[in-house]
């Protein structure tokens, strides 16, 4: 164990991990973090907070993981470069492994176009597969980026994202690759719908061994209607929503299509435990947290082993 | 080039509008050739401005000048001789102009007429698009001559981001891809196993705008 982490430890058992997500608020109330953690309790091995996803501003992800913190959690911190340079970057780094956050999740993040302040700077000081070094140097050489020697090295357990629904599809088990190459030790992958392309994509992560060295967690997102199904296929970048997908839920009343959305994401559960290299799943339920227990549940991911 | 585009007559005329007497100075350099501060566009701007003035009954006096460049002293010192005889100086050059006007002429104020875009090319008539962003260390030998700073729009240098869909950037469907473009000519040189695989190390943003001013001394052509 290089770390404290929770998932690292689940993980390193060979048990199957089940992580989640929490959206931050749009507000200075703890409550809503709070409150989204109840739903979690006993659900999951770690919860994501997102770092002002879709480059809308929201509480940040740091203060929001010791919320969760508090209330017994292991949080994943999700850190983007969009917004800072290596000097905040190294320096918040220190500050979460200081406040005892054991994971962080290496993202460059989505483009400030998408969000609520189209009119910012980005910074993009550094990219994904650079954080991921830099967490590795200063964890495991206990040096900063410029090689000075830092007096306590942070202890995080290092995750990044995969997209193999994003092209050139070619590229996309290479580019997992160069992550595991520069040290990352956990992925969670963008939701799948297309179960087949997502297949070969880990064929590919088989075929070059990626799966031994690197913990794999397959990204689900339950729909609730065919308009977010619509809308995911359509207006997100990088979603992959196949048509006999959007035909299942329009074969359901309205009232019902959620449970169906429900069913979907259980389905496709067991179907990626049958995967090989697959070791557990990212249940990001947006603004719909309340769902995850069932999930879980449905997909006989219940309990979860001990902290 | 240095790509530029007008500023709107409207903005243009509230800038200029205490002042009766003005020089308007074009650059024949990189915006006359994108067809922003030429001879032909301080023509078209003089007249633009004097009909607007005419119209709201206050008459202005402006003199037309296009100077070879505006970025060189040899040439921006030649309306020495009658600089002092004008309220205030409209360049029509990219912002380096503009600020060497305001410096060669510190008790005139100057102002500029164009809002300067990019460093880029023309892919078509009227048509532009950015190429480079002046970091001051260049890797185009590295990513098959096509540049991940100025075209990727996060300026990763690692490979594309999950927002990499059809060729074209999640940031809007008319930006190519960055990485996609680069992907493709590594194909075609035969270096894509050999170089995307290689990780990109954190680059050095010193060379780049973030190390300060910067500025070039060469010695050997030194007076």
């Amino acid at each position: 164990m290089k770390t404290d982490s929770n998932l690292e430890k689940v993980l390193e058992a060979g048990e199957f991990a089940v992580t989640s997500e929490c959206g931050p608020p749009r507000g200075a109330d703890p409550d809503v973090i709070r409150d989204k953690g109840e739903l979690l309790k006993g659900v999951v091995d770690g919860v994501n907070i997102t770092d002002c996803q879709t480059s809308v501003v929201r509480m940040s992800s740091f203060s929001s993981c010791l919320i969760l913190k508090e209330m017994g959690f292991d949080p994943i911190l999700q850190m983007v470069t969009r917004d800072r340079n290596r000097i905040a970057i190294q320096s918040d780094i220190l500050g979460a492994a200081a406040l005892g956050i054991n994971n962080i999740l290496c993202l460059s993040g989505d483009h400030q176009r998408f969000g609520d302040h189209p009119q910012a700077k980005n910074v993009y000081d550094i990219d994904s597969i650079q954080l991921i070094m830099t967490v590795k140097k200063m964890r495991d050489e206990g040096k900063f980026l410029n090689d000075e020697e830092l007096t306590k090295a942070p202890r995080l357990f290092i995750g990044a994202a995969a997209n193999p629904f994003a092209d050139p599809f070619e590229i996309r088990a290479l580019r997992l690759g160069k992550k595991v190459a520069a040290g990352v030790e956990f992925i969670q992958t963008q939701c799948i719908y297309n179960l087949k392309r997502f297949e070969e994509w880990m064929r590919q992560v088989v075929d070059m061994g990626l799966h031994e060295k690197v913990c794999i967690l397959a990204g689900i997102t339950p729909l609730k209607s065919v308009g977010m199904a619509r809308y995911m296929k359509n207006l997100v970048p990088g979603m992959d929503v196949p048509d006999e997908i959007i035909e299942r839920l329009k074969g359901v009343p309205k009232e019902k299509q959620s449970d169906e959305g429900i069913k979907i994401c259980i389905e496709t559960i067991r179907k990626l435990r049958e995967m090989e290299g697959i070791r557990g799943v990212h249940i990001m339920a947006i603004e719909w947290e309340e769902k995850v227990r069932e999930i879980a549940e449905g997909a006989g991911l219940l309990p979860r082993p001990t902290a | 080039m240095i790509v530029a585009e007008g500023k709107s007559i409207d903005e243009i005329l509230e800038m200029v509008d205490k002042y009766d007497k003005i020089l308007l100075i074009g650059c024949k350099g990189c915006v006359a050739v994108c067809a922003a501060g030429g001879e032909k566009e301080v023509q078209f701007l003089a007249s633009a401005i004097r009909t607007a003035r005419k119209r709201d009954g206050r008459e202005i006096e402006i003199r037309e000048v296009t100077l070879e460049r505006q970025c060189d002293p040899e040439y921006v010192e030649q309306i020495r001789g009658y600089a002092g005889d004008y309220q205030a100086i409209l360049s029509i050059a990219c912002g380096v102009g503009v600020q060497y006007m305001a410096e060669h002429y510190r008790d005139i104020p100057a102002f500029p007429g164009l809002n300067t875009s990019f460093m880029g090319g023309a892919l078509e008539q009227g048509v532009w698009s950015e190429r480079c962003q002046g970091c001051g260390n260049c890797v185009l030998h590295l990513t098959g001559g096509i540049c991940p700073i100025t075209r990727c729009s996060k300026s990763l240098l690692n490979g594309p981001c999950g927002g990499s869909s059809n060729g074209k950037c999640e940031v809007n469907p008319e930006i190519e891809c960055g990485w996609q473009l680069i992907i493709d000519r590594l194909k075609v040189l035969g270096e894509f196993e050999s170089r995307f695989m290689e990780i990109f190390p954190i680059k050095d943003w010193s060379s780049s705008r973030d190390g300060g001013l910067r500025k070039m001394v060469r010695e050997d052509m030194k007076q």
